[in-house]
């Protein structure tokens, strides 16, 4: 592993595209894909990996929330995934939904899953081998297990009753400000109001990226969330987004690369903070 | 909505009316191949717009960019002309646009106008892709229906002008 991935606080959360392209074959791995766009997986994939759908296969289709556990345990079990198979994620726009999916794994109590640094961009910018031939893939048996939503996912009444603490807004600036109600580029997702929950610090989830997509090191990482924003590891920490995908990504950063303790996604983010009536906004 | 008038392609244009069937003819995962296969076979920019994204229209529904330009003919039937621009990573957004450009480029003006607005929804494509991304095609076909009515009101001011 490089020497920037081991400088982390959890350095065994990241892989690097060249550890990874060892790794293929070894019994005991499983790769999976997860992008934004529900096509580019069958455009081609590193080889053997496996889709995994953030809407399709984590979101349940009709209550705004994530699968249970049995449903869970289904997904897992047709990728091949068992409780103790190490998975390794990677996936389109610098590894959003893949830190999303790692995320939903980790309310599953799922020990081993990392991500790919650089994603699936850096993968194929290295010329690196994809296919579109379907992985043979031998079911497993994942076990049915409870979701846990207390460690690492908050409600809205939890940052409600966390107002006042260290919270992080990784939206762009437009968004933050309130000048926008949604992503710059993206579909407007019908925030009936603008502007940021009270007391966020303002970090856009792309500073912690380098543009190759790739994570900034330790060094440049604390350099940004604690001398310059004045977090400490030990801190409970919010962070939140529009649903909760960016700020999967700055949770893994927070998380597993700074070894912060307590830090909660906040996936209902905008889109219902935005929308709740009577809940405080500050512009 | 995706439901109730899924089946009912009565009011489509027939080239539309005829992917529509094709799609429903096969299970939700070889839509998406169908959806894969029509991204791959999205013409490329003719050589006039080579370099000028920036006059064309940028559909912001998109998750992933792209670029539309609409041209009306100056021929009785005000026949209308499709062009898109969407990069190779962003294949269910080309996907959306192949669709639409197989259904209605060629059109006359008036049948494109008559497109209904929820024709996105009659490719049994909402469960195979989660609802929250139709938005794509959806944005599309409003922002083309748009371009052809101020296109198709210029072209019938031209010919009032030249009969006077």
């Amino acid at each position: 592993m490089s020497d920037k991935i081991e400088a982390y606080a959890h350095p065994e959360r990241l892989v690097t595209t060249a550890w990874l392209a060892e790794h293929l074959d070894d019994d005991g791995v499983v790769v999976l894909e997860s992008d934004e766009d529900v096509l580019l997986y069958d455009t081609g994939h590193i080889p053997g990996a496996r889709k995994l759908d953030w809407h399709t296969d984590l979101n349940d289709p009709l209550t705004r929330d994530y699968v249970d556990g049995e449903r869970f345990a289904q997904v897992m079990s047709e990728r091949g995934i068992g409780r103790d198979t190490t998975v390794v994620i990677y996936g389109d726009r610098s590894n959003w939904w893949a830190a999303y999916a790692l995320w939903v794994m980790t309310l599953f109590g799922h020990e081993d899953v990392r991500l790919l640094d650089g994603g699936r961009a850096k993968w194929v910018e290295e010329g690196r081998e994809l296919t579109t031939d379907a992985p043979e893939v031998t079911a497993a048996d994942y076990p049915v297990v409870d979701r846990d939503d207390t460690a690492v996912r908050a409600f809205k009444a939890d940052v409600l009753d966390h107002l006042g603490r260290p919270m992080v807004d990784v939206r762009s600036p437009g968004e933050f400000s309130g000048e926008l109600l949604h992503m710059p580029d993206y579909p407007q997702e019908g925030a009936m109001r603008g502007g940021h929950i009270p007391g966020a610090k303002s970090v856009p989830w792309a500073r912690a990226a380098n543009e190759d997509g790739t994570f900034r090191s330790r060094e440049e990482l604390e350099a940004i969330y604690l001398q310059e924003q004045g977090l400490s590891t030990d801190d409970d920490v919010v962070a939140y987004c529009r649903i909760g995908e960016r700020s999967s990504h700055t949770w893994f950063v927070l998380t597993h690369l700074l070894g912060f303790e307590k830090v909660r996604n906040y996936d209902g983010s905008w889109t219902e903070w935005g929308n709740s009536v009577g809940v405080p906004v500050e512009r | 909505m995706p439901t109730g008038t899924d089946t009912d392609r009565s009011d489509l244009p027939e080239a539309m009316a005829e992917l529509a069937e094709d799609f429903h003819a096969v299970s939700e995962a070889e839509r998406l191949q169908l959806l894969l296969e029509l991204s791959r076979e999205l013409p490329s920019l003719p050589e006039r717009y080579d370099g000028s994204l920036d006059t064309m229209e940028r559909v912001d529904e998109c998750q992933s960019p792209l670029f539309l330009a609409v041209e009306v003919e100056d021929d009785a039937d005000h026949t209308v002309r499709l062009f898109f621009d969407a990069p190779a990573e962003a294949p269910t957004t080309r996907g959306f646009a192949g669709i639409l450009h197989e259904s209605l480029d060629g059109l006359p003006a008036r049948q494109v106008l008559d497109v209904p607005d929820d024709a996105p929804y009659r490719f049994g494509l909402a469960e195979a892709v989660s609802p929250l991304r139709m938005r794509g095609m959806v944005g599309m076909l409003s922002r083309i229906k748009r371009q052809v009515r101020l296109r198709d009101d210029a072209r019938t001011a031209e010919a009032g002008q030249e009969s006077a």
